[in-house]
């Protein structure tokens, strides 16, 4: 019997037989640590193993994005902890400055196809846009993973989807993403990997992958996988990393736990309405809805493409007098990419503020919070109530949030 | 009493139709607001912190108290705090009809007892399970009784991987059992 991605890519980093249900210990090829989680992790490792070394300090990382530079007294003195304990051990740290570790990973090339990576992430099943397995854990598995270079994981099941038909403008592919994520709920593919096949996704860039996979978690799955793909994303990898790339492909007799068909024919920009991510409607039934407030960043929709997308709409204009619309670039490569090609000019000249790389939005503090009563429309990926303060979160792709700054309400780019 | 035999009082996380509450996810769990937090004493005072008609759980629980909640307990991120916040009130064990898979592994890892049991949304919606009743339950045969309305039920017994680990106290203790 051939297998999925997710067993193809397990079965290479362990001695024991991969099968649904199967417990087995994994190898891992990278093990990371972020702000959140990471002192936790530092305090398991040295009440647990005292001053002994982390297995591989080569393959162990800190990539700090939640709270950067540290907002609160707390998180500075939690990044400092995880500071001197890298210190310690010769890791490495990509610190305030780097942005998204997810992100950072793929770019520095350390999360590659058919790897497997974990960290205090839930969203680092993003590492699935490139063939990674990539996997979120708490801060006891990772302090593990940092001593051990393993961890114990039961193979999940994998679920086929084929996307049927194709989009474009207005349409985005977090417009694609949200209506997968409408059609499969949080039953459909939980707990189990999730491939996706079909042109929509095959053609989809790194960013439109990153959409795609981050919301997986949303689904309630452990990963999604994007396995084929076209020459412009080989290129893309390569120019970003410098090195080769390919993805892992499922064998031909390789067993699903089902197979199911979403037909994204005249795809409409999509929004997914307070408070969970997967009740998702066509922008034109929430037309006219007012906000306050506008996010374009996140792991979700933080890459320079997505930026561009947003720049197109909002060049030579103004957001409306009383909008606040902040965008966070994914990296302090992708800040570097919008400051080069003048994006983050049409994007400042328009109102907007920019902040620093970072998770910003999902996390608490580093670009604010929503007030009692503040209507946010988002380009993250949870909606979740009291998630990003007391306010109420919209999420959209990030022409929807642009075009709704624009207009002082949720709107479509083409009824602007 | 064996370690793979536990019995409390539980309460059932319904809403205010009385019916089981789905994806109750880690910021309801436990907000992200208190995440700088490190030390599991300090957790307990926040669980359910984030999550409607809950917000009393910590003044309310007492040791040994069983946890009854819906399909996907445990959504959203990875952090541990949102098992540990129910290590630091000393509660039991949580049942739920699914669990969220991060949410999962971290009480496996932690030695918190946490099974699931696809027929719990029937049972509550058939008052076989209410907030207040006295429940047993046993890990390894997943045989499941309310003492208080002497009727039984079942569970998905832990996995062997799951026991092992809770039986040494810990994915620490248990790696160093294996080494």
């Amino acid at each position: 019997m051939g297998k999925t991605v997710i067993e193809k890519i397990i079965q290479d980093h362990t001695e024991d037989e991969v099968n649904p249900g199967q417990v087995v210990w994994m190898d891992l090829d990278v093990r990371s640590a972020r702000d959140f989680g990471g002192p936790n992790v530092v305090r398991n490792f040295e009440r647990e193993y005292g001053d002994t070394p982390v297995a591989d300090k080569n393959k162990t990382f800190f990539t700090f994005d939640l709270c950067v530079p540290a907002c609160s007294l707390k998180y500075a003195d939690n990044q400092q902890i995880c500071r001197e304990f890298a210190r310690k051990q010769g890791i490495k740290v990509f610190d305030v400055d780097s942005g998204i570790g997810s992100h950072v990973l793929i770019e520095e090339g350390l999360a590659q196809a058919g790897t497997t990576v974990v960290g205090t992430d839930s969203h680092l099943n993003i590492l699935g846009a490139i063939g990674c397995f990539g996997q979120g854990m708490g801060d006891v598995d990772i302090t593990y993973a940092f001593k051990t270079g393993k961890t114990w994981f039961e193979v999940p099941k994998t679920l086929k989807v084929l996307i049927k038909g194709s989009f474009s403008l207005p349409a985005a592919a977090k417009d694609l993403t949200l209506y997968i994520l409408k059609e499969l709920g949080t039953k459909k593919a939980a707990l189990q990997a999730v491939e996706f096949y079909g042109d929509a996704v095959r053609n989809l860039t790194l960013s439109g992958r990153i959409t795609l996979c981050s919301m997986v978690t949303e689904m309630a799955g452990i990963i999604g996988f994007i396995p084929e793909h076209d020459d412009s994303l080989r290129n893309e990898m390569e120019r970003l990393t410098g090195s080769g790339f390919s993805t892992v492909q499922a064998d031909e007799d390789c067993l699903y736990s089902g197979q199911m068909e979403v037909d994204i024919n005249g795809l409409k920009p999509q929004v997914a309405i307070p408070y969970s991510p997967d009740k998702v409607q066509d922008v034109s039934q929430l037309k006219g809805i007012r906000i306050d407030t506008g996010f374009i960043g996140s792991c979700t929709n933080g890459r320079t493409e997505d930026l561009a997308l947003a720049a197109r709409i909002l060049k030579g204009k103004r957001i409306k007098q009383g909008i606040t619309l902040k965008v966070v670039p994914a990296t302090r490569r992708v800040y570097e990419e919008i400051l080069e090609r003048g994006i983050l000019e049409d994007l400042f000249r328009s109102g907007a503020v920019i902040s620093n790389p970072g998770c910003s939005g999902c996390a608490e503090g580093h670009i604010g919070l929503t007030g009692e009563g503040e209507v946010q429309v988002s380009t993250g990926n949870r909606n979740f109530s009291g998630k990003q303060g007391k306010g109420k979160t919209y999420l959209a792709s990030p022409a929807v949030v642009a075009a709704s700054c624009l207009a002082g309400q949720i709107i479509s780019p083409e009824d602007l | 009493m064996e370690r793979s035999v536990v019995s409390g009082r539980i309460w059932v996380l319904s809403d205010k139709k009385g019916e089981l509450i789905e994806d109750i996810d880690t910021d309801q769990i436990y907000h992200n607001a208190f995440l700088h937090i490190t030390e599991i004493s300090e957790m307990g005072q926040h669980a359910f912190n984030n999550l409607g008609g809950w917000k009393d759980f910590p003044q309310k629980a007492r040791p040994g108290d069983i946890i009854i909640a819906g399909r996907n307990f445990g959504a959203g991120s990875s952090r541990q705090q949102a098992v540990d916040c129910f290590v630091s009130l000393k509660v039991g064990l949580v049942i739920a009809s699914s669990f969220g898979a991060i949410y999962f592994r971290n009480a496996v890892n932690s030695s918190f007892p946490v099974l699931i049991c696809a027929e719990l949304e029937e049972m509550v919606a058939r008052r076989i399970l209410e907030t207040g009743d006295e429940v047993e339950v046993n890990f390894q045969t997943g045989e499941g009784k309310n003492i208080s309305k002497a009727e039984f039920f079942k569970v998905e017994p832990m996995s062997a991987v799951q026991y092992d680990i809770f039986k040494a106290g810990g994915l620490f203790r248990y790696g160093k059992l294996v080494s």
